[in-house]
């Protein structure tokens, strides 16, 4: 059989179906809470943009090749574009935390790369050391950071390179 | 079972929904039943979250110093209007998400996003997920802890998709973030993505005709307070300000909007695009898994029709045109069905004035427009035949849908059922044609109210008897004997109690004849308008 109720009584209900669907727009748009870091965790932030050196450096042409061009495109010397990878090592109390090589983009292989990496760690004192190598010509780690860091919970510790002033930590 | 077999049997899902919807008429009515206007009720919540934010787009102060602290002052030193206008914002904002979810799961669970009805489905997937996006850089504007939180998790996912390289992330992390991409970020949020949005809303009501955008008012009142209650006793809340030098260790997020984002704590965000990508293709193909069969389209047939145009007017699906005749016939206009956007309801044919009975008794009933797999002629053929079947008085006929509830469970010797495309396919004077040929009644059933699956077949059904709209139910006709009551499988206790009724008061007519008294007409005629 139809239940029909009352005015009243279906005001009353409408009341009750919009405090629940209120109810769980309220919590849903709250609510539950996510956890991004425990109590004693804080964060470790590499970031930087840095373009590797040219493979090979520029080249004096000789006679021979410069006569074979025409007249207008007589250029002493040859730079190619091309440039090296970035290989990136990083370690926080003797353990790898990142390992890299990134391969220089565009069609020439001549962009800068862009490095990002951000991990969790255990708030307090650390050792933590980088070493990046961006030429093909040398054999070992070029740049290179080693320092004790000491980290709140919850801090973010960005670590930036730049040609002036290397790896900086703040 | 109909002539063609149900089309839609009654899955668990749906018996479900339907129940839920049982529950809403009840507490809301037909009339405001919140699941019968969940499209509108969309559209309402964008006019409370537009308004909203045109307001909060005063005081708020687009940089990235000055986002938070403006937020700030409006959420606590100007609560009593800021405030709430921030919360209505947030919590209408959250409401839509709801709307447009149960929007899509109720055409799903009624099967109304196959066949013809693919491109309303394939161009509102989008259309979720350009919400989805306006929400997120909504909360970006905030600049909190939480909006630092979606900055980052943005950019991630930015820098995932192929030909980006790293930069976004880098630049936030390492506090390169500049007042002119916030500036962006609000341009967007505040025109590009809604008016985008506009038009994609546009794109996708493209195939509907009679396209409503507001609910009724007493749903619209009561959403409004609703959210002005919730607004006043829980309002909005901003986190910390954004610091980039810290991570908070917990954070309250928007699960309406900002759920994809935990994933990228534990998942790359290639894993994040493939597993949303994914989603939304699967959503996508959904009408063609397995791909529907194309019911046969309506007909014209141009020497009965003289381009009234009242199939024009009724078509849910904007399929008819009106256009100049073509074949030298003496009347100005034709129609043409443009079959790529036909539903094959038959609704057109119930509105034809050609499909009168009471026509070519004697030779096959040609109409102006009918529909190849049910035509009007067999209608009235099995019609006589149904009322000839039947032996026992009151004889009462039904004419039910194949949408509807089943309404051939209720065959008796006294009552018969004939199973309908679409109740809107019923041309009036077919029921005064069965009162005519021995029916003592006839109970028109159908989708329940406000709820045809063709969209306007039993609201058009109600109106052409009650004459609000043509062809309408000649006076003639005996308003006593006719019942409209639309079902849904559900409500079989009560369609049953409906027709044992309505077989008391036949009886109490046929008794009342006998004695030579007749009631008014005038109360039939209400009850119809009340049902």
């Amino acid at each position: 059989m139809k239940f029909t109720p009352s005015k009243p009584t279906r005001y009353f209900l409408q009341a009750i179906n919009y405090s629940v669907f209120m109810a769980l727009v309220w919590y849903f748009s709250a609510a539950p809470s996510i956890r991004i870091l425990a109590d004693d965790q804080a964060m470790i932030t590499i970031a930087f943009a840095h373009a590797g050196e040219v493979r090979e450096p520029c080249r004096r042409l000789t006679q021979e090749e410069l006569a074979e061009l025409a007249l207008n495109m007589r250029q002493t010397e040859e730079c190619p574009r091309q440039r090296s990878p970035v290989v990136i090592k990083a370690t926080l109390d003797n353990k790898i935390i990142y390992d890299v090589s990134l391969d220089p983009p565009g069609l020439f292989e001549d962009g800068g790369v862009d490095v990002y990496y951000s991990g969790r760690i255990p708030a307090g004192k650390h050792m933590f050391a980088i070493k990046m190598n961006d030429s093909v010509r040398e054999p070992e780690f070029n740049h290179r950071f080693k320092r004790e860091i000491e980290v709140e919970p919850g801090q973010i510790v960005l670590v930036r390179f730049d040609l002036e002033n290397g790896f900086t930590t703040q | 079972m109909s002539w063609s077999g149900r089309l839609v049997r009654v899955n668990p899902v749906k018996r479900a929904y339907l129940t839920l919807e049982s529950w809403f008429n009840v507490s809301f009515g037909t009339e405001w039943n919140p699941l019968y206007h969940l499209g509108t009720l969309s559209f309402f919540l964008f006019w409370v979250i537009l308004v909203s934010g045109i307001y909060l787009f005063i005081p708020f102060h687009g940089s990235l110093t000055g986002a938070y602290q403006s937020v700030e002052y409006m959420t606590h030193e100007q609560w009593y209007i800021g405030g709430v206008m921030r919360s209505m914002h947030r919590y209408a904002s959250d409401a839509v998400v709801v709307t447009v979810l149960l929007h899509m799961f109720k055409e799903f669970a009624s099967g109304r996003y196959r066949g013809f009805r693919w491109f309303s489905w394939v161009t509102g997937v989008p259309t979720l997920w350009l919400i989805i996006t306006l929400g997120i850089t909504g909360y970006w504007l905030v600049w909190d802890e939480l909006a630092q939180y979606v900055a980052i998790g943005s950019a991630k996912l930015m820098d995932a998709l192929p030909l980006i390289s790293n930069a976004m992330t880098r630049n936030f992390v390492a506090g390169e973030m500049t007042d002119r991409f916030f500036i962006l970020i609000e341009f967007l949020h505040l025109l590009g993505q809604p008016l985008i949005l506009l038009f994609m809303l546009w794109i996708h009501v493209k195939r509907l005709s009679g396209v409503e955008i507001y609910p009724p008012r007493g749903l619209a009142m009561g959403t409004f307070f609703a959210l002005l209650a919730l607004s006043l006793a829980k309002p909005a809340v901003s986190h910390g300000p954004a610091d980039l030098a810290v991570m908070p260790h917990t954070l309250n997020i928007d699960w309406f909007y900002l759920n994809v984002y935990p994933l990228l704590d534990s998942w790359t965000a290639e894993k994040t695009w493939m597993l949303t990508t994914g989603v939304t293709f699967l959503l996508m193909i959904m009408p063609w898994l397995p791909p529907a069969k194309s019911a046969p389209k309506a007909v014209v047939d141009l020497n009965n029709c003289n381009g009234c145009g009242l199939c024009f007017d009724d078509c849910p699906f904007d399929a008819i045109t009106v256009q100049n005749r073509t074949d030298g016939a003496r009347y100005e206009h034709e129609v043409v069905v443009d079959p790529s956007l036909c539903g094959s309801c038959g609704i057109c044919a119930g509105s034809c004035p050609a499909s009168n009975p009471f026509r070519s008794a004697k030779t096959t009933l040609k109409t102006g427009i009918d529909m190849p797999q049910f035509s009007v002629d067999e209608m009235r053929a099995r019609t006589i035949q149904t009322i000839d079947s039947m032996n026992q008085s009151p004889k009462i006929l039904i004419f039910g849908c194949e949408h509807g509830l089943d309404t051939e469970q209720f065959s008796d010797p006294g009552t018969r059922s004939i199973t309908l495309i679409c109740s809107g396919m019923l041309p009036p004077t077919l029921v005064e044609y069965a009162l005519k040929k021995g029916a003592d009644g006839v109970f028109v059933s159908g989708c329940r109210h406000n709820d045809c699956f063709f969209r306007f077949g039993n609201r058009w059904t109600r109106k052409r008897f009650s004459g609000e709209r043509n062809p309408i139910l000649r006076a003639r006709a005996d308003r006593q004997r006719i019942l409209i009551q639309g079902a849904a499988e559900p409500d079989r206790g009560e369609i049953q109690e409906s027709l044992e009724q309505f077989r008391a008061k036949l009886e109490r007519l046929d008794r009342m004849r006998k004695d030579g008294a007749v009631e008014s007409d005038k109360k039939a005629v209400d009850e119809i308008h009340a049902q």
